[in-house]
């Protein structure tokens, strides 16, 4: 359980870290929490020739928040963006994902954005990124783009980033006026990664009637899977709404691959009853906000 | 007067130590040591064909390569069948490196020794092992079929059978007026301990002798085993066990290749050279535990009295048979814990698979054992429609049959005879700790709530404190300190604090004068090691008499120096003084001063023992049968071991949606014997229903058909957080004094984990209403269960529902007659 020979480079900009990335190529690898990387390397699962610890790199820690939405910096760490109130007040679906990330020592080190570019289907924030339509933040040297979160999402454990380019920022939108989230997960053990997840988004009209129900999922698909479950509740009163219906109408869609923790069937069969507890929850929160508002 | 230490919950002395993070384990020490690493098998079951070692040459850093072809003499002959017996049809042992074979995945196959670990392991990255591959067994099933076999020669994959048989239990079976017929099946697991095993050794060519540290339960068996192997006179070995973290049996397994190849490379290079091994090797080449599949047959009357039990047990002994059949003959006797069936056959076979070995694993055995005798309690009292905990003391034996003899041999090669134990009081005191009698009021009440809950019971007997010996040694300084010595090993348990209560009594000297010593053959080469729950009873009791026979060496010196009778002396807080007359009184240490004459003085207090002013110039300065000196060397060796047993009952909640399993609430009702500090036994128990939670609800060896280990990590092997064990765990104690020990101490080391699979499978069958044949379960499985019995696939309890089913776990093989 030591790692291969690597070289080592430690930026202090952003334009140094670019460069070297740009220099290594398809060699390189980014190290910032390192909480999936480190042990990738130990068990020589992975062994870049280049690793660009961008720890050193200056402004990259930052949680910016505004009216429209949350962007957080590729250092910013879990515990930082789980604690930040600003951010929880305009996107609370991130502090309720975040406290299902792992344990506190690995949230302590580990970064969302860097955990949105593992991209790995049973990590918390893919599921984030994709219900609230969010997007990440890409550079390399000499150019940047930014790619919606239903396009930088390729496979397990792969994005669309390409050799030399680095995740610098994702973006976390509001979701509408009168929006309720929760998630909800079914893990074997505290911490875990969930056997299934759920993200989901109710949004109510003036007279508390559903206007949309939306979920996303994790462990569920290779990819996140998003699904609008509307046409089940749709102009239902929150507190009348058909739910279970709403959680059967995503067992169709739900096509999940069996693992040593949990059957297929088992987790379909979660994603159903967590599909209807989660949007329960979520409606009651829209139900509870004042007018105009949204937690 | 000194307060008594003995029974007293005195906090851990190594404690401080320990959590200060000043312990020194295995890869603290040799900082500027060569490493070594291993190039581990991949495949399950293969033939070597070529080893290609001209890539890995050139790296900077390398010092050797070792293949099974350099290893000379007996280094490379197959490592030791270290516990012979009768019943072993064909053991079969690995090598230190494989030898044209490998039968399990990450069996060693090359050693490499360089500068450093990062080295070592680049180095057998670039090694090139061809292999053509073999059929896999893996499973019970797949070796007892044995469409193939691990062994060529070994046929029917069979290492050992073993029948014992106490009257004509098949025939007790077929005339009893209730029959059943149990298929059970118990999941492999493991140890994992926090430090995984480590081997530390150098090579003093001037004085041609060999130190081994390692990360041992064996510190003289590790010895032994290497000095053979390497041809070396057995003083020219030492080994020492330092800071253990953790062994829970694996580390009892002796010796390891890693055991034999470091100090052979050591002496060979005449470089000091360590192997720490890691996490996922740990997974892979270590020991296993637990695989067994059962069958069981009972008779019983209307009462639910066993009148016969037919049971055969298939055990998974992996690849290869180190330990003996050890496990599979501890299963077999202990099963019967507290009862006593009309008459008794059990039967084994012990099978090899292309899996890693398996070695006992707290517990050894029994939980097995305890699973199988259980489920079938609980399947008698659900055929009855009897109440679970009155079938189980229907069949216990009584405080006055003790000691019981179950007519036969126990693990040690000793019959099984039950010391003592209050089967009917520990039961009485787990109903009232759990509240067994108001359960039912409490289920309605859950269910009202949309909640389901359920209670499981289960009993135990355990035979601790197995012989041959183990030694104590104790000196008195003439500084008044005491340092004691013994030769088993330390992981963790609080030897250093309850040893130190025994001397402390014995001596009359306070807890902080006294240094405990364990594993260490400098200090004590003679003993057999850390396991079956037998440290307090045997080193215990060797250490408490030789500190009595220090006590009393002391009174005779200390009685002929004030010129008192001996028996007129106490020793109090470290002086020896007259009973009531304080004033005429000496230091113990002047005492241990006293006790070795002298003729060269090197300070005051060595002066007052100089010939010149101790002693009766008519006699010998040393009395023929004396020996200079106030310490003594003594053993503890008793003719059979000592039975503890317990009782455990736990509550559990199942989720009627997500299947997830809660535990509300876990009792345990123990008895070891007299207890020397409650505080350390409840430290056990608490630790063991920890890994029994683990065993029963979380932990599996997840081989896939072609024997890869798919979860060979801390990610997917779940082992339990703190989050997943109960935030308390309610102990109440009964204490039936061992008549076989002076201290009437029995061992408490594995108790807590023993019944976990049999009481957890009976509160979730009792939560969910269906039998439960197969642990660990998970909730995966408990989904896959219920859609099955919503399916009328798997019967419901007849307890519950008068739901008829043609489903047949357990059957009635005979209908029920009423007499």
């Amino acid at each position: 359980m030591k790692p291969a020979p690597f070289t080592y480079h430690a930026p202090t900009t952003l334009a140094e870290a670019l460069d070297a990335l740009d220099r290594v190529g398809e060699d390189g690898k980014v190290l910032a929490g390192g909480q999936s990387l480190i042990p990738m390397l130990n068990m020589r699962l992975a062994s870049p020739a280049h690793l660009v610890d961008i720890n050193g790199v200056a402004g990259l820690g930052t949680v910016d928040v505004d009216a429209t939405g949350v962007r957080i910096g590729a250092l910013a760490r879990h515990a930082q963006v789980a604690g930040h109130d600003a951010a929880h007040s305009v996107v609370p679906l991130l502090r309720q994902a975040l406290q299902l990330v792992a344990h506190p020592v690995i949230r302590n080190r580990g970064t969302t954005v860097g955990s949105l570019a593992h991209a790995d289907p049973s990590g918390e924030m893919t599921a984030v990124l994709s219900l609230l339509g969010g997007s990440m933040d890409l550079a390399r040297k000499g150019a940047a783009r930014t790619v919606p979160a239903a396009e930088f999402f390729v496979g397990p454990l792969e994005s669309c980033l390409e050799p030399g380019e680095m995740a610098v920022s994702a973006w976390f939108p509001v979701p509408p006026p009168r929006t309720g989230t929760t998630f909800r997960e079914v893990a074997r053990r505290h911490g875990d990664y969930a056997m299934c997840g759920v993200a989901a988004a109710v949004t109510l009209d003036a007279d508390q009637r559903v206007l949309s129900a939306r979920t996303s999922y994790i462990s569920m698909t290779a990819t996140p899977l998003v699904l609008d479950l509307t046409e089940a509740v749709a102009g239902k009163p929150f507190d009348a709404a058909d739910w279970a219906a709403a959680g059967q109408l995503s067992a169709d869609q739900l096509d999940p691959e069996p693992d040593i923790h949990a059957t297929a069937d088992y987790r379909r069969h979660l994603g159903v009853v967590l599909t209807r507890q989660a949007l329960t929850d979520a409606a009651t929160v829209a139900a509870a906000q004042p007018q105009g508002a949204t937690r | 007067m000194t307060t008594k230490q003995f029974g007293a919950p005195v906090q851990r002395t190594e404690d401080v130590r320990l959590l200060k993070g000043n312990g020194r384990y295995l890869d603290d020490l040799g900082q500027d040591a060569l490493a070594a690493a291993f190039v581990r098998s991949p495949h399950a079951h293969a033939r070597i064909v070529d080893i290609d070692v001209t890539d890995a040459l050139e790296v900077e850093g390398l010092v050797a390569i070792y293949t099974h072809e350099d290893l000379p003499g007996r280094v490379g002959e197959p490592l030791p069948l270290l516990i012979p017996h009768p019943a072993i049809v064909a053991g079969r042992t690995g090598y230190a490196l494989a030898k044209d074979r490998v039968n399990h995945v990450g069996e060693p196959i090359v050693m490499v020794v360089a500068s450093d670990r990062y080295v070592a392991e680049d180095v057998c990255g670039r090694i090139t092992v061809t292999y053509e591959v073999l059929p896999p067994v893996v499973g019970v099933e797949t070796a007892r079929d044995a469409k193939h076999l691990v062994h060529e020669d070994v046929a029917g994959n069979v290492a050992g059978h073993l029948v014992q048989e106490v009257g004509d239990a098949p025939a007790a079976v077929d005339s009893a007026p209730h029959t059943l017929e149990l298929d059970l099946k118990v999941e492999r697991s493991a140890c994992i301990p926090m430090e995984g095993r480590g081997v530390y050794a150098r090579w003093d060519a001037d004085d041609e002798s060999l130190r081994i540290y390692t990360s041992t339960q064996t510190t003289t068996g590790v010895r032994a085993a290497v000095a053979t192997k390497l041809d070396l006179p057995l003083n020219r070995v030492e080994c020492i066990a330092p800071d253990v973290g953790g062994g829970f049996g694996v580390k009892i397994m002796h010796p390891w290749p890693e055991e034999v190849l470091v100090p052979w490379a050591a002496r060979l290079l005449d470089r000091e050279i360590k192997w720490t091994e890691d996490r996922r090797e740990h997974f892979v080449s270590s020991a296993h535990e637990r695989g067994q599949v059962q069958k069981v047959r009972v008779g019983f009357d209307d009462e639910g009295r066993v009148l016969g039990l037919d049971v055969k047990i298939w055990h998974d002994n992996g690849a290869y048979v180190p330990y003996g059949l050890i496990v599979p003959i501890i299963t077999s006797t202990q099963l019967l814990g507290p009862y006593k069936p009309g008459a008794y056959k059990v039967e084994f076979w012990s099978l090899y698979t292309n899996t890693v070995i398996v070695t006992p694993y707290r517990g050894a055995g029994r939980p097995q054992g305890v699973y199988a005798m259980e489920r079938t309690m609980d399947a008698i009292a659900d055929y009855l429609g009897k109440d679970r905990v009155a079938v189980r003391e229907a069949n216990f034996i009584q405080p006055d049959e003790m000691p019981y003899d179950h007519h036969m041999i126990f693990q040690d090669g000793r019959p099984l005879i039950y010391d003592s134990g209050d089967f009917p009081g520990s039961m009485d005191k787990l109903k009232a700790l759990v509240g067994w009698q108001d359960f039912e009021d409490y289920r309605e009440q859950a269910r009202a709530e949309g909640r389901r809950v359920g209670i499981g019971v289960a009993c135990y007997v355990e035979g601790t404190g197995v012989g041959p010996y183990e030694g104590g040694h104790v000196v008195v300084e003439s500084t008044g300190k005491v340092v004691v010595s013994t030769g088993l090993t330390s992981q963790g348990q609080g030897h250093e604090t309850v040893f130190a209560q025994i001397v402390a009594d014995e001596l009359g000297v306070p807890l902080e004068d006294i240094k405990v010593t364990t594993g260490d053959t400098r200090k004590m080469g003679y003993s057999v090691g850390t396991f079956a729950s037998r440290a307090a009873v045997m080193s215990g009791n060797a250490i408490g008499i030789a500190a009595r026979n220090v006590r009393t060496k002391a009174l005779r010196i200390a009685g002929e120096a004030l010129e008192v009778d001996p028996g007129d002396l106490e020793i109090v807080d470290g002086i020896v003084r007259v009973k009531g007359s304080p004033t005429s009184s000496m230091p113990l240490g002047t005492v241990a001063v006293l006790s070795n004459p002298l003729r060269y003085a090197f300070d005051t207090a060595s002066q007052a023992a100089t010939q010149f002013v101790v002693g009766d110039p008519d006699k010998p300065p040393v009395a023929e049968d004396d020996e200079p000196g106030l310490e003594d060397r003594d053993f503890y060796s008793p003719a059979q071991s000592t039975y503890a047993n317990g009782m455990h009952a736990v509550i559990v909640e199942t989720d009627p949606e997500t299947a997830e399993i809660k535990i509300l609430r876990y009792c345990v009702v123990h008895d070891c014997g007299n207890i020397i500090n409650p505080m350390i036994v409840e430290g056990q128990i608490h630790g063991g229903v920890a890994q029994g939670v683990g065993g029963a609800l979380y932990e599996r060896m997840e081989y896939d058909e072609n024997g890869q280990l798919l979860n060979a990590s801390f990610m997917d092997f779940l082992m339990p957080y703190v989050t997943e064990v109960p935030d308390r765990i309610e102990i109440d104690h009964l204490e039936t004094p061992s008549p076989l020990n002076p201290l009437g101490i029995k061992g408490a080391g594995e108790a807590g984990v023993i019944p976990s699979a049999a009481v957890f499978a009976s509160a979730i069958e009792d939560a969910e209403g269906f039998t439960i044949t197969s642990m660990p379960i998970s909730p995966s499985e408990l989904y896959a269960l219920r859609q099955r019995f919503a399916a009328g696939e798997i019967p419901a309890l007849r307890g519950r529902s008068a739901t008829a089913s043609t489903a047949t776990t357990p059957t009635p093989v005979t209908e029920a007659t009423t007499r």
